[in-house]
């Protein structure tokens, strides 16, 4: 009696399930750099969230350590499993050259989430990047500007001298202070570099207050030293004269925001990344969008999206800024 | 392959491989089971490749822990001879001038190991720890955080290279398995290696060259180190500092599931070599399932802890 049931029940199962294979099933795969990082875990949640809405299989694996090549036999799995489309955050910009080059003869997108990798752009098909990294000058300026009225003594807390990515984005703020008018009145008293370290972090800060005790406020565009900042301030209770701003994660910053030390700092969604490699996965799978640059398609909340040259998209124009409205929505 | 002759005329004496066996059988069957992706011996095959710098390197440790020894400076070993080659290699465009360096490079860290653990009497565990160290900080300091890449095509992708369905690596490593199992257990070399790491005063009294043996070894390693390294080298089409970073546990990992006896002495290649394949298969296996990493890490430490009380329990009763 019970043998028959489950009989019958198997034979259900194989019924129920033979066409929904036949239907047009995507798989995509989503390869972190290591496992349990709750960064990429947001990522992850974009993804899902777009399964559902699209329908499409979606499965994350990851390998222990975020080596140059832990990421190789995770990929040749994914390529034996006949997935559509493979997207990964690398941990080598080009030690995957030849695993890529193997899954992309087997007609599998190869899609780059979080950063790209430079000089190796011929081995995947795009490169998703969280945001477009050109306005984070001025989206920190303007969201210190706005809660010092635009007026007064203000410093950088930045990492090592010779981060290329920090001293962009300085170069882009000094640029901008020089020439445009809104913030005539700001002026850029010092550049301090804290090492990404939270102790010389703390010390430089220390010493931003000491040296200059009419600072208005502080922009540390790195998570460690806008933490760092954060906490001195906190802990000299001047964080109403002396504003902090920069770039940092939810999880870092939550108390602070919390307990009203810091009003709005910024960084991006990782989240969205990965909701739009969603979209745009799938797109590419029914051949209804061809990653070319110049091309454009359309992903709810994010709106147009657009290939630029070498096929990188931003995933959003401007930075997420971070404020008591919505810290409790994120978490990474 | 025996090891140790003359224990009576018992028909089937109860060795570890057997045990790696068994536990190789059973992993097939469970992987198969687990995904319905396992079972195509084509990409058993081509996953397997990313093994096999790590079982070249375990023959070479199997000897150096039989002898009584360890290396764990492996991977370092190979990610600055890959260095090595590569740096040659911008120099000189020459593949041939890069792997001779690299080969060269691999042994003078062998004899380099060798000679601090033999003439200066310090533990080969403690040695090695800080070669390991050593090599892989001299990598850093010759490459930095970059790649060197722009070999030849040629070169590039040893793993995409198949006889029959067999990539080149696979049938590298049977070879070497061959080689390596024959000199261990059929020649004089083999049997001073099994006599010094059973008895270091006894092999010595009965004349062995006791140091001379282990320099060998060691040396041997690093060369072997050095091929690895070369092999990954045209696998990747790149090389950086961090190739290999902990595969030296893994070496270490391979040799122990093959039942070689962690203090010396016993062990064969046999074992080193069913190992190998029984990590490929529950590796692949694991992957193509999609079995998050937690779960894979904790049945390959379980595994090495049952291999371990199974073959200690095994030569006990040997009668060691």
């Amino acid at each position: 009696m019970k043998l028959r049931t489950l009989l019958a029940a198997g034979a259900l199962a194989m019924t129920t399930a033979a066409p929904a294979l036949a239907q047009d099933d995507f798989d995509i795969v989503y390869i972190p750099k290591n496992a349990g990082n709750p960064y990429f875990d947001s990522i992850v949640g974009g993804f899902e969230d777009a399964a559902e809405a699209l329908g499409y299989n979606f499965t994350t694996v990851a390998p222990a350590t975020a080596e140059a090549t832990s990421q190789i036999p995770f990929i040749t799995a994914q390529i034996q499993r006949g997935v559509d489309v493979i997207a990964i955050s690398p941990n080598s910009p080009d030690a995957l050259n030849q695993v890529f080059d193997r899954a992309r003869s087997r007609g599998i997108k190869i899609i780059i989430v979080n950063s790209d990798i430079p000089g190796s752009e011929a081995h995947r098909d795009v490169a998703v990047l969280p945001v477009d990294f050109s306005t984070i000058g001025v989206a920190q300026l303007e969201l210190l500007g706005e809660q010092i009225g635009y007026e007064g003594q203000i410093a950088i807390l930045s990492a090592t001298t010779d981060a290329p990515d920090q001293n962009v984005w300085i170069a882009d703020m000094e640029a901008l202070l020089e020439s445009d008018d809104r913030f005539a009145n700001m002026e850029l008293v010092t550049i301090a570099y804290g090492d990404d370290d939270p102790q010389k972090s703390t010390t430089e800060m220390e010493a931003l207050l000491a040296n200059y005790p009419d600072l208005r406020g502080v922009i540390s565009p790195t998570t460690v030293g806008v933490a760092a900042a954060a906490q001195v301030v906190e802990t000299a209770g001047v964080s109403e004269q002396v504003r902090v701003v920069g770039l940092g994660t939810p999880n870092q910053m939550r108390r602070f925001i919390e307990n009203g030390t810091v009003e709005a700092f910024q960084l991006w969604s990782p989240y969205n990344e990965g909701w739009l490699a969603g979209y745009m996965g799938v797109a590419m799978v029914k051949g209804e969008l061809e990653a070319a640059p110049g091309n454009t398609f359309e992903v709810p909340e994010l709106g147009t999206i657009q290939f630029l040259e070498n096929n990188v998209i931003h995933t959003q124009a401007r930075p997420t800024t971070f404020d008591s409205s919505n810290i409790a929505d994120f978490d990474f | 392959m025996s090891d140790a002759p003359g224990h009576g005329p018992r028909m089937l004496q109860l060795r570890p491989e057997y045990m790696t066996m068994a536990l190789f059988v059973l992993a097939l069957v469970v992987s198969a089971s687990l995904s319905e992706f396992f079972a195509d011996v084509r990409f058993v095959l081509e996953s397997s490749s990313f093994f096999i710098e790590v079982g070249l390197i375990a023959l070479a440790l199997t000897f150096v822990v039989v002898a009584g020894e360890i290396d764990l400076s492996v991977a370092a070993m190979l990610a600055l001879s890959a260095c090595i080659f590569g740096e040659v290699f911008q120099v000189s465009e020459s593949v041939a001038l890069a792997t001779s360096a690299a080969l060269v490079s691999g042994l003078f860290m062998g004899l380099f190991n060798g000679v601090l653990v033999i003439w200066l009497q310090l533990p080969s565990l403690i040695v090695t720890i800080g070669t390991m160290t050593l090599f892989r900080g001299i990598a850093q300091i010759l490459v930095g955080d970059y790649s060197i890449r722009g070999f030849p095509n040629w070169f590039v992708g040893i793993d995409w290279r198949t006889v029959g369905i067999v990539p080149v690596p696979v049938i590298i490593f049977f070879a070497a398995a061959l080689v390596s199992g024959l000199i261990l257990s059929r020649t004089g070399f083999g049997r001073k290696v099994y006599l010094i790491g059973a008895n270091p005063s006894a092999a010595f009294h009965a004349g062995i060259r006791v140091r001379g043996v282990k320099l060998a070894l060691f040396a041997a390693t690093g060369v072997v180190s050095a091929l690895a390294g070369i092999m990954m080298a045209s696998r990747l089409g790149v090389v950086r500092y961090d190739l290999a970073t902990g595969s030296e546990l893994q070496a270490v990992l391979v040799v122990m599931l093959g039942g070689t006896y962690i203090f010396g002495g016993r062990g064969s290649i046999l074992g080193t070599t069913v190992a190998l394949w029984l990590l490929v298969v529950l590796q692949t296996g694991m992957s193509v399932a999609n079995i998050s990493i937690d779960y894979q890490l904790a049945v390959l430490g379980l595994l090495l802890i049952l291999a371990i009380i199974g073959s200690n329990a095994i030569y006990a009763r040997s009668g060691r």
